[in-house]
């Protein structure tokens, strides 16, 4: 294809789109819906300023921590759980129904535990965010390559070096698809946690302009949102590129036999 | 081979009793550290007393009704979002065009958080059912979809081209060929779509107060009748874990035929 084929193709259906919703909103002075420029000029002035700093930043840190701490304590434990038959069984059932719980469930019960502050917000991000994590790296370890996992013991690869060139390669793929989970997730917790007895953050700026009925300020809002959400996934693919690399290149090359 | 199938009975014996055990000594932890001081127990109550309140619950008429609350915004928008993404998912993915001109958008819309709709379902809506319904079916609709469109890719060239010279037509190539190759994948977006769901109606209901259990969580809460409070956390997620099992019950039967649930079941 073509560049210019491609650039049509990606920028074919939102230009229509984008069309449509303005020649709609055109004439009409419906309350719940801005045009586009006034969308553009509102999300400018409310999000390009002092919020920037006060609302967004915080809110974006915060998430960076929680999903940090949620992949490194997701794979850590995934991998000591993956390893051992016994805890595999002792914790499975368990497991199970963590996984299970709705996760928004616990702000309450971690605003009771922990009260209304920065670390409640963080475990709140954790403890709904680790579950497919956690999981993943479980299945993924218990699936190491047999004849790859009896070659490394035959050369009495051990240890670390074993974790580091067999069973962490190993259960990549499935990590990766488990940190792709977490980071929708994370990113759900993150606004419902503000929007409870916060008094700062994105969530909390858009419950905000909704009850004040600043329509336009909260479509601003629902937009920032969105484009953290779409920077988020674009990150994981840039990352889940380079880590897997070797994995797509082996898949291709199966494909190709 | 020998030494493996002598070893075969007891693992398959000591799984389940190591899980019980398991359950065991969360349970015992959990009355433990109340009890010994290590948290108050007006923060976090025994196990024990969690559990009666549970058991009260399950005999109340009322828990019933908010549960039946609850599950149908999770059914309602989940059969919602699968109809909707199985006919939208069909007519993209088997049109080269259409797939690719849909392709930025789909991968614009997919990651917004449905969260973020929360402002717009109020102001729509209010507290309401229809407010759960937006959220939920936003949330799986694209669950559903991306699995579709990945399975309509997958159709085997030489499967389509072979029905095609028997000269089977539009509809009968879908019923037979593309809609087998899609059904594991559909499957595979139902079991995402089916808990993602549950987490979005049970957040509708505690944020925007759509009636269900997540609202009786919200009262609970700040009405500081903790025990309830993590009955009703406990009931949610009893709820998830039946949901997830169903889920994979349904697959396993739709499936039947399919090489992924045939070797399982040979081994």
């Amino acid at each position: 294809m073509s560049t210019g084929k491609r650039i049509a193709y990606f920028l074919g259906l939102p230009i229509l789109l984008i069309l449509v919703w303005w020649a709609a909103t055109l004439g009409s002075t419906n309350f719940y819906v801005p045009t586009p420029g006034k969308l553009v000029e509102t999300f400018w002035r409310v999000w390009i300023s002092n919020r920037f700093f006060t609302d967004f930043m915080p809110s974006i840190i915060r998430l960076f921590i929680g999903l940090a701490a949620t992949i490194v304590l997701g794979v850590v434990l995934g991998v000591l759980i993956g390893s051992f038959r016994w805890l595999r069984s002792l914790f499975e059932p368990l497991l199970e129904f963590f996984r299970a719980v709705p996760p928004p469930v616990l702000v309450p019960l971690l605003m009771l535990l922990i009260g209304i502050n920065d670390q409640m917000k963080i475990v709140v991000i954790i403890s709904g965010a680790i579950w497919p994590v956690l999981l993943n790296t479980v299945e993924g370890v218990r699936a190491v390559d047999q004849v790859l996992s009896d070659t490394s013991r035959t050369y009495r690869i051990t240890g670390m070096a074993r974790l580091r060139y067999l069973v962490l390669p190993g259960a990549s793929p499935q990590i990766m698809t488990g940190v792709r989970q977490c980071l929708s997730i994370g990113l759900i917790l993150m606004v419902i946690s503000e929007m409870f007895g916060s008094s700062a953050g994105l969530g909390f700026t858009i419950v905000l302009f909704q009850r004040a009925f600043a329509v336009p300020e909260m479509w601003s809002g629902i937009a920032v949102l969105g484009l953290v959400g779409i920077g988020l996934s674009a990150i994981f693919q840039l990352v889940e590129r380079r880590v897997l690399r070797w994995y797509h290149g082996l898949r291709e090359v199966q494909r190709d036999n | 081979m020998a030494s493996t199938n002598s070893r075969m009975p007891s693992r398959r014996v000591t799984g389940p009793l190591l899980g019980a055990a398991g359950i065991l000594l969360f349970l015992v932890a959990w009355e433990a550290v109340p009890r010994l001081g290590l948290v108050q127990e007006k923060f976090l109550p025994p196990a024990s007393t969690v559990l009666v309140s549970l058991g009260q619950y399950l005999g109340q008429g009322g828990f019933w009704h908010d549960v039946g609350e609850t599950m149908t915004a999770w059914a309602l928008g989940l059969a919602i979002s699968i109809v909707a993404a199985v006919v939208l998912g069909l007519i993209i993915g088997s049109s080269t065009f259409l797939r690719r001109a849909t392709h930025s958008t789909v991968e614009f819309l997919r990651p917004i958080p449905s969260v973020a709709l929360i402002p717009l379902a109020v102001l729509l809506f209010g507290a309401k059912l229809e407010s759960s319904l937006l959220l939920v079916v936003y949330a799986s609709f694209w669950q559903v979809l991306l699995q579709v469109l990945y399975g309509v890719a997958d159709v085997d060239p030489v499967a389509d081209s072979t029905a095609r010279s028997y000269g089977l037509g539009r509809l009968a190539r879908m019923r037979y060929v593309v809609w087998p190759t899609m059904l594991p994948y559909l499957m595979t977006g139902i079991r995402l779509a089916s808990a993602v769901a549950l987490i979005l109606a049970i957040t509708a209901e505690l944020i925007i107060g759509s009636p269900g259990l997540g609202y009786q969580i919200g009262l609970t809460q700040s009405g500081g009748a903790v025990v309830e409070m993590y009955a009703l956390i406990l009931a949610t997620g009893m709820i998830g874990v039946l949901i997830n099992v169903g889920v994979r019950i349904l697959e396993k039967r739709v499936l039947k035929w399919h090489a992924s649930v045939r070797s399982e079941v040979v081994v």
